[in-house]
């Protein structure tokens, strides 16, 4: 009897992966029998096994459990985030298909690749030791690397793809050296056993561990000091990738990140609260100051997601309810602000030619009214103007930071976000009140449906702001 | 109606009209033309309900009325709106110079007339949602959101500086408002919630209150403006389009008044009294030293700006009088400005549409050739001295009979401020309207056509009913300054016993 549950760990919890798993691999046979023709049907069938999984994700009870040996674990707070992570996913294949197509890279490689990357994601959102993360970050990674440099004929593609795997493989190995540290001053790599390990004492050796953990997520977050490779690979990845990497691992990235401090290390606020206090003021520093000199829009992004990291830590740095609240509202709303922006990014083609610098909107209100009206309200969102909802993902982090009494780091950080607020303005300036330049072609299906939902998310969030906020606060309870 | 009043009606008719105008497709003479209707008409049917709201509303008490409630973010985060004294005239200010606005930008807008009149209805709306929240988020809310559209309507509409003008504007405000949000924020987690009349009911410690006047005191000073914080407003009024002044000077810059009568001085009685020199100080500069700047001026509209900042140095003189005189002066005067300024600016924009220059220069002997618009450009121009008669007197008066009781000397240097008032604003007057009609430009000028009469008459007459006879404004603030008097009155007898017990018992 006992013999049987030992070999059968309860899989309930980690159906959603199972079926992103076992669904993968029937798109690679499927891929590699019919070949270049497969291509569609990948595709659709990528997408379904999304919307699945998210299906399942969504409708998994709230209760916390544990399996796989206590690996594995499913409460409040990942079932928010692999919803976020998916939906990150689903919306890169909806805006790839198009561009793909017109650069003549269109292979079936790339949702499988995105689906292998998903899975990865989901298992670092639910990762209870430090294996489990490890494992599911590099899964993730090495199939990043790999969709970095999808444009294979291309310079700075491939350059994108091989500086991204170089500083990757440094940052896993900077968390794997902590998660070593962690273990051998703990004896254990499971979180709830490193939490009763610390209640005795936390030596230095701990510290030392912690430092070098933060370090890696940092580097996967893009969080500064460790952001440098950033702005190169958005700027030399297919615009696609680009809109994924500033997505979906993004989400994973900030969960990981949140799991490993929260779950991991709560009795030691105290010395890791100050790493995530610098990281977040270097981020939303440099974030805001290096974009504004930026003429390209994808390394605009770039600086744009390494600011907005820095705000979604000022909730971590809280390291309270309210706080985690903040991160994942933040999360949420960010994801909406980024995917509708590079829907946009998308768009701007004429024939075979793909346009990407700040000049190429000009007077794009005039030519395309919509597309330019829901551009500016991705940037006044970005810049936390309010009734929009990139305010209400600022206001959340902010009045927790300033509960926790880090006055200065709110302080900081509006003032920052002041800063923003110029380079924002500097594309709706260039679209409202510029001359226009002639017309792209017409929006592809998937970025309308992208550019629209984000849309309705950004713009109306502030009627009807409880589901959403909600759903957040479930996701934080789970974690205390 | 679907349980929404009529305070939420007020909020969504400009909504709906932006949103039928953003209907009616390509930009034809024939969409124009609609737009314009369109937005004419949904500004008049927001001031009748305007109206019918201040029909409802009773002036003898100082509670807030006509109350409503929406779950919004929380249980103490809510989308509650309500009126008083304090507000209910602003909010008819506001829904009634809309329609003029409207109409000045009638012939003088020939681009993109369907985003134009989008942004003011949107405009519009934040407004008047500035003045009806109930809660401090949602005031932050609609005090922020406003920005966007003013951004728009300056950077496209504007004149050859618009973007520097527009860009200086926003980041300016902006900077000024993100401190108080992070105040709010230390409100909230202090008393439980934002709902103001709960808070209103706070008393937060002493040292608290410093900190969070300072940071409301950021971005109101920006708001209203004082000096040294006023030099985006002469910018964005330069650049600004007629209607986009009107706006600015009539409504905009009430905010900031409003924020203090709101927010600092009954929130934060204790770090109002200490404060208080400091803003009388600032006060008295602005309104001396902007006036000297005014008369410098070469261009028309940067004069009557700058006239604007000393004129609102009146202002937040009056308030932090903190007795009944000057809050109740403070008060009309920010109604009576109100009307006067805006006049002032589509009487300026009648003869920009004309001739295409603001420069005082490029003017002279109008009257010769606009006998009509000399004598409405005459009521404005006393009313902005604050002659006697005129709406502009009674203000000035009631807020430096308040100065005079509460510091003799501030109120002995303000009253320069009338004295250079009198200065430039008649010698604008005289450069532009009298002299020889000798340069080339003015001699075909026209005369008020039919619109413009139907613009100006109004106003002209409100200036002086509203200086002959000011009860009617002054009687709708009166319970709401009262009790505002009795509760500050209170709070800070309370903390001067309170600092006084200890000593008497050792």
């Amino acid at each position: 009897m006992n013999a049987a549950q030992i070999v059968m760990p309860a899989l309930g919890p980690a159906l959603p992966e199972l079926i992103l798993a076992v669904g993968v691999l029937v798109l690679i046979l499927y891929g590699s029998f019919k070949g270049e023709r497969s291509v569609e049907g990948v595709n659709v069938g990528a997408l379904l096994l999304i919307v699945l999984a998210l299906f399942v994700v969504v409708s998994q009870t709230g209760a916390k459990i544990t399996t796989l040996n206590g690996s594995f674990i499913s409460d409040g707070f990942s079932r928010v985030m692999k919803a976020l992570v998916l939906i990150g996913s689903g919306a890169t294949i909806l805006l790839s298909r198009d561009y793909f197509q017109r650069e003549r890279i269109d292979r079936f490689e790339f949702p499988i690749l995105i689906l292998l990357c998903t899975i990865g994601m989901m298992v670092m959102v639910s990762a209870n030791d430090l294996i489990a993360l490890y494992l599911g970050l590099e899964l993730t990674s090495l199939a990043s690397y790999v969709i970095a440099a999808f444009h294979r004929d291309n310079l700075k593609s491939t350059e994108a793809g091989l500086k991204y795997f170089v500083l990757g493989a440094l940052s896993s190995g900077m968390l794997l050296y902590g998660s070593s540290l962690v273990y051998g001053f703990t004896g254990t790599v499971s979180f709830p056993g490193i939490v009763s390990a610390l209640h005795q004492s936390a030596g230095f050796g701990i510290v030392l561990g912690i430092v070098f953990v933060a370090a890696g997520v940092a580097f996967k977050m893009s969080a500064v000091p460790f952001h440098m490779w950033t702005p190169d690979v958005y700027e030399g990845s297919p615009t696609p990738v680009t809109a994924f990497f500033a997505s979906a691992p993004k989400m994973a990235a900030v969960a990981m990140t949140v799991r490993v401090f929260i779950g991991a290390f709560p009795d030691v606020t105290a010395i890791w609260q100050q790493i995530i206090v610098f990281i977040s003021i270097a981020s939303m520093t440099l974030g805001s100051f290096a974009a504004i000199g930026q003429t390209s829009i994808k390394r605009l992004m770039a600086y744009s997601s390494i600011g907005n990291i820095g705000y979604a830590l000022i909730g971590l740095a809280a390291a309270s309810e309210e706080g985690i609240r903040g991160v994942v509202i933040y999360m949420i709303i960010y994801l909406a602000m980024t995917l509708g922006a590079f829907a946009i990014l998308l768009a701007l083609r004429r024939g075979s030619e793909m346009f990407e610098t700040v000049d190429d909107l000009s007077g794009l209100s005039r030519t395309h009214p919509v597309m330019a009206f829901c551009l500016a309200a991705m940037m006044f969102s970005l810049a936390g103007i309010p009734p929009l909802a990139g305010f209400f993902a600022k206001f959340y982090v902010f009045a927790a930071a300033i509960k926790a009494d880090l006055v200065a780091l709110a302080v900081i950080g509006v003032v920052t976000s002041v800063v923003g607020a110029y380079y924002y303005l500097r594309i709706v300036k260039v679209m409202y009140f510029d001359e226009p330049k002639a017309p792209y072609e017409a929006m592809a299906p998937g970025l309308r449906i992208v550019l629209g939902l984000s849309s309705v998310v950004v713009i109306l969030f502030w009627l009807l702001p409880a589901p959403l906020v909600g759903a957040a606060g479930i996701a934080a309870k789970s974690l205390f | 109606m679907f349980g929404l009043g009529i305070l939420s009606g007020l909020l969504i008719v400009p909504l709906c009209g932006a949103a039928f105008i953003l209907t009616l497709g390509e930009e034809t003479e024939a969409v124009r033309r609609n737009a314009r209707w369109a937005a004419l008409a949904t500004t008049i049917v927001t001031f009748l309900l305007s109206l019918v709201a201040w029909g409802r509303f009773d002036i003898s008490t100082a509670s807030f009325q006509l109350v409503e409630t929406h779950a919004w973010l929380t249980d103490t985060i809510r989308f509650k709106l309500g009126v008083d004294g304090f507000s209910m005239p602003l909010i008819l200010l506001t829904t009634f110079l809309m329609p003029f606005c409207i109409a000045a930008s009638w012939n003088s807008i020939g681009t993109r007339v369907k985003e134009y009149f989008v942004a003011f209805l949107v405009l519009e709306t934040t407004m008047i949602g500035v003045f009806q929240a109930l809660d401090l988020v949602l005031f932050y809310l609609f005090f922020e959101a406003g920005l966007i559209p003013m951004f728009l309507i300056i950077g496209i509409w504007g004149g050859k500086r618009r973007i520097y003008a527009s860009f200086k504007f926003f980041l300016y405000t902006l900077l000024g408002s993100v401190l108080m949000l992070l105040a709010i924020m230390a409100m909230y987690w202090h008393a439980g919630t934002t709902d103001i009349p709960t808070l209103l009911q706070t008393r937060f410690p002493v040292g608290m209150q410093y900190w969070l006047w300072l940071a409301f005191f950021a971005s109101f000073a920006v708001k209203m403006p004082m000096w040294p914080v006023h030099t985006w407003l002469p910018d964005a009024h330069v650049e600004a389009p007629t209607a986009g002044s009107v706006i600015l000077a009539g409504i905009l810059l009430k905010m900031g008044g409003y924020g203090f009568i709101r927010v600092s001085l009954p929130m934060f009685p204790d770090a109002s009294h200490y404060f208080a020199p400091l803003v009388f100080a600032l006060s008295v500069i602005a309104i001396i030293f902007t006036s000297l700047i005014a008369m410098m001026q070469t261009d028309i509209k940067k004069l009557i700006a700058y006239s604007s900042v000393a004129h609102m140095g009146f202002v937040t003189l009056g308030l932090f009088t903190l007795n009944e005189q000057g809050i109740q002066g403070a008060l009309f005067l920010m109604i009576s400005h109100g009307i006067v300024s805006g006049a002032l600016f589509l009487c300026v924009g009648v003869v920009y549409d004309r001739m295409h220059t603001r420069e005082i220069a490029a003017y002279g002997g109008l009257v010769k050739r606009m006998p009509l618009y000399a004598a409405a450009m005459m009521v404005f121009t006393m009313a902005n001295v604050g002659l006697p008669g005129t709406s502009g007197f009674v203000g000035e008066f009631l807020a430096m009979m308040g100065a005079f009781k509460a510091n003799p000397t501030v109120a002995f240097f303000s009253v320069f401020g009338i004295i250079l008032s009198a200065g430039y604003a008649l010698w604008l007057y005289s450069r532009v309207i009298y002299g020889k009609l000798e340069k080339p430009n003015p001699q075909g000028i026209l005369d008020l056509d039919l619109r413009e009469k139907i613009i100006i008459a109004p106003l002209v007459a409100l200036t002086i009913y509203y200086g002959v006879h000011p009860a009617p404004i002054l009687d709708t603030f009166a319970p709401s300054t009262e009790a505002l008097m009795q509760s500050m009155k209170t709070a800070l007898s309370t903390t001067q016993t309170a600092a006084v017990l200890p000593a008497v018992s050792r």
